[in-house]
């Protein structure tokens, strides 16, 4: 009998293991990284439930690095949430969509004659958009929305600008070393930017790319046309030999986080820091008495316009496979409405997505929002370069500020990894 | 077949114990020998991690992995970070391991005390040290510990910036995983002498051996497989080490403080070349088997000699 009982028992777990789970299709879940947005996010969420009856699962992942190796595994296993993020290239961003794990907004941001899309700032959603005919062969469409807009700017600290008798930020790079000198004179030290982070690396020598040669010569380097031993890539090197040599950069640069080198902006360390619009709330919160401005990097090349990353800068997508598919773009709709928008401006001080929200925030930030339409971002540009070459390039910098490498060495570095992944791409 | 024949018996004995073992068997299978053997399958494909579509290359990440300095030149730091750990971090905690086995007074409290580095995380470890390491000036006054102490001891042509120079940067993350793991070492080697009898001591007393002749002709013979073991935890501890480098010195430096795991790492999520990574594991899991069977060998010829 006993025998009996427990075989029908082992049966019935078996039963109930092999069936299908249940879907709660009242409750949305969304992964994110922003440990600064968690709050107002999960307030929001409250709100949503209170006005629509559909429950809003807020889940942080952080930091953003464990947060991205998560998404690959969940993806990999097929277990990603209504909504999520994909904090990588746009390469990884295609991969997702064709894999099938990213849903095709266009539809929505189309309908009512393009209402959605008309509230959103254009440079946020060309981050989530696939033109016609790009070279990750994914079908056109926007299939992602915008959460904030961000830009990645030159900070400068009024008051030790001031001690170093200066008296308006610098508009050149000449300007730009001169300040720094006037700075080294009175011990202050000049830039800060957390380059231990290879992406700051490379934001900033990409800039200055920007400004030396123009965007059409950096596209033609990536597409394998110009040689990164070109004079106009040995200046961009240059830079940041100069930079190092007259002492302008901080001590401990290239194994600096960000956030330390916001900690040393902060608390002023540093006149000068290369740093993100969310830095605002960042600052804010490690010296609410810090008197800063916002600048663009100062040009070198007074015929091309200095362009800055920026664009989106947290967008989520929708799990094509979900069954609360529709759920999550409602949601998602709501979240950049005018209010839920200035709701999030204010707590978390980063630039809304949605234009019209942008009367509701800092001065600070409106300095940033004013430097939107000269921004830029490798998820944008036609081509892409090799993420080999990318890690020898930032890697080469590193060297060039540590002085062990000159530009003309790292240069010659990098053409030979560039030549040896075009040979490997040739059919 | 007869159902009642002794076979069947036997056969159902079998199973019975079989099945004891089986959930074990599962979960080993599931999570050990699977990934191991999908990640010996990945190397032989160029895959960028997402997509379903993956490319047989063969051999092809093999034959790039022999060829990457980068590489190499991180199993070249790795085992400088060993070498480090397996002298100055043993050698601390053999010391200390024979100071507490002594009847010293508050014995209890550091053996507390020389524990608590390994228990914390590698991640506030890095954060602690380099506030220490700190380079930085504020008000023309160095803010990091070590170089404020050194200018205020006299002795301000020492300062450096010790995690932005490639001479001193790997030695800083070496000592500061010796630091770390030393604790290990001590709470092992401890156990170890604690098993030694004390007989054995008194008996080489009266025979008038020396502290060093003790030392070197009881102790050490005595202590000689537990001293392997800490050898070859030290060595597989220190050659995966990785959360200590990001902590500390993030992505920075060039590749002057690139280790192994940190390469697989940029393979996997910076590059997005996960059959590379895949094969980079193997090899790094070759490597490591090989040294620990040098060490089981050398382990047993001493155990002999």
């Amino acid at each position: 009998m006993r025998r009996k009982i427990a075989t029908l028992a082992l049966c019935l777990l078996v039963c109930c293991g092999c069936a299908k789970r249940q879907e709660d299709l009242n409750t949305i879940t969304l992964w994110h990284w922003m440990t600064d947005r968690q709050n107002a996010l999960e307030e929001l969420a409250r709100r949503y439930e209170a006005q629509t009856g559909v429950k809003v699962k807020i889940d942080l992942y952080a930091p953003s690095d464990i947060y991205s190796q998560r998404i690959v595994a969940s993806a990999q296993s097929q277990v990603l949430p209504d909504i999520y993020g994909i904090l990588d290239k746009k390469e990884i961003f295609a991969s997702f969509i064709q894999s099938g794990f990213v849903a095709d907004l266009t539809e929505e941001f189309q309908k009512n004659v393009g209402a959605w899309e008309k509230m959103l700032f254009p440079k946020a959603l060309d981050v989530n958009r696939f033109p016609e005919g790009n070279i990750y062969g994914v079908k056109a469409g926007i299939y992602g929305v915008p959460l904030d807009v961000t830009n990645i700017q030159m900070l400068y600290n009024k008051n030790l600008l001031q001690k170093a008798g200066i008296k308006t930020p610098p508009k050149t790079f000449q300007e730009f070393i001169a300040a720094g000198l006037a700075l080294k004179r009175v011990g202050i030290a000049g830039l800060v930017s957390g380059w231990g982070e290879m992406w700051m690396v490379d934001c900033f020598a990409s800039n200055y790319a920007f400004n030396i040669m123009g965007e059409e010569k950096v596209m033609a380097t990536y597409r394998g046309e110009v040689p990164y031993t070109d004079s106009d890539w040995i200046k961009v090197f240059d830079i940041f030999k100069e930079l190092s040599k007259k002492g302008i950069l901080i001590e401990g640069i290239v194994t600096k986080p960000n956030k330390y080198a916001e900690q040393d902006f902060a608390l002023g360390r540093a006149a000068f820091a290369f740093n993100g619009s969310w830095c605002v709330n960042v600052y804010h919160d490690m010296n609410s008495d810090l008197q800063y401005g916002t600048m663009l990097p100062p040009p070198i090349n007074e015929n091309l316009p200095m362009r800055i990353w920026g664009g989106a800068g947290s967008s989520l997508v929708v799990n094509n496979a979900s069954v609360r598919k529709d759920k999550a773009i409602a949601f998602l709709k709501w979240l950049t409405e005018k209010d839920q928008q200035a709701y999030l401006a204010i707590e978390t001080k980063n630039l809304p997505a949605n234009r019209e929200a942008l009367e509701s925030i800092p001065p600070i930030l409106g300095e940033f929002a004013s430097a939107m339409d000269l921004t830029t971002h490798p998820t944008i540009w036609p081509s892409n370069e090799n993420g080999l070459v990318i890690e020898k390039f930032d890697k080469g910098i590193q060297s060039i500020i540590i002085g062990e490498k000159t530009p003309e060495e790292v240069a010659r570095e990098v053409q030979a990894i560039k030549e040896r992944e075009l040979q490997k791409a040739r059919p | 077949m007869n159902i009642k024949s002794p076979c069947w018996f036997r056969f159902q004995d079998y199973l019975k114990n079989f099945s004891f073992a089986l959930p074990a068997i599962l979960i080993f299978s599931v999570f050990y020998i699977f990934p191991f053997i999908e990640i010996f399958r990945l190397s032989f494909y160029e895959w960028n991690g997402i997509t379903p579509a993956m490319r047989f290359v063969d051999f092809q990440n093999f034959a790039e992995l022999m060829q990457d300095e980068i590489w190499w030149q991180s199993i070249g730091h790795a085992a400088y970070i060993t070498f480090i750990a397996l002298t100055f971090q043993n050698v601390l905690a053999f010391a200390l391991a024979l100071a507490c086995d002594r009847e010293i007074r508050m014995k209890r409290f550091y053996r507390i005390v020389f524990f608590i580095p390994p228990v914390l995380s590698e991640i506030v470890v890095g954060i602690i040290w380099q506030w220490i390491l700190y380079a930085g000036l504020q008000d023309g006054q160095s803010i990091g510990l070590l170089n404020y102490w050194l200018v205020k001891s006299g002795l301000p042509h020492l300062v450096n910036d010790w995690l932005s120079d490639p001479q001193t940067a790997l030695t800083c993350i070496a000592i500061v995983h010796s630091w770390k793991g030393f604790g290990w070492g001590f709470i092992m080697l401890l156990a170890g002498l604690q098993t030694i009898d004390r007989q054995l001591y008194e008996a080489a007393r009266v025979d008038g051996a020396s502290s060093w002749k003790l030392f070197t002709q009881v102790i050490i013979p005595m202590m000689v497989p537990v001293i392997l073991v800490v050898v070859i935890l030290t060595i597989l501890g220190s050659m995966q080490v990785f959360v200590l480098v990001l902590s500390m010195v993030g992505q920075g430096l060039g590749y002057h403080t690139e280790v192994p795991v940190t390469r697989i790492l940029s393979a996997m999520t910076g590059t997005n070349r996960f059959g590379y990574a895949c094969a980079m594991g193997v090899n790094f899991g070759v490597i490591l088997v090989m040294v620990s069977i040098a060490f089981r060998w050398l382990s047993n010829r001493m155990k002999q000699a």
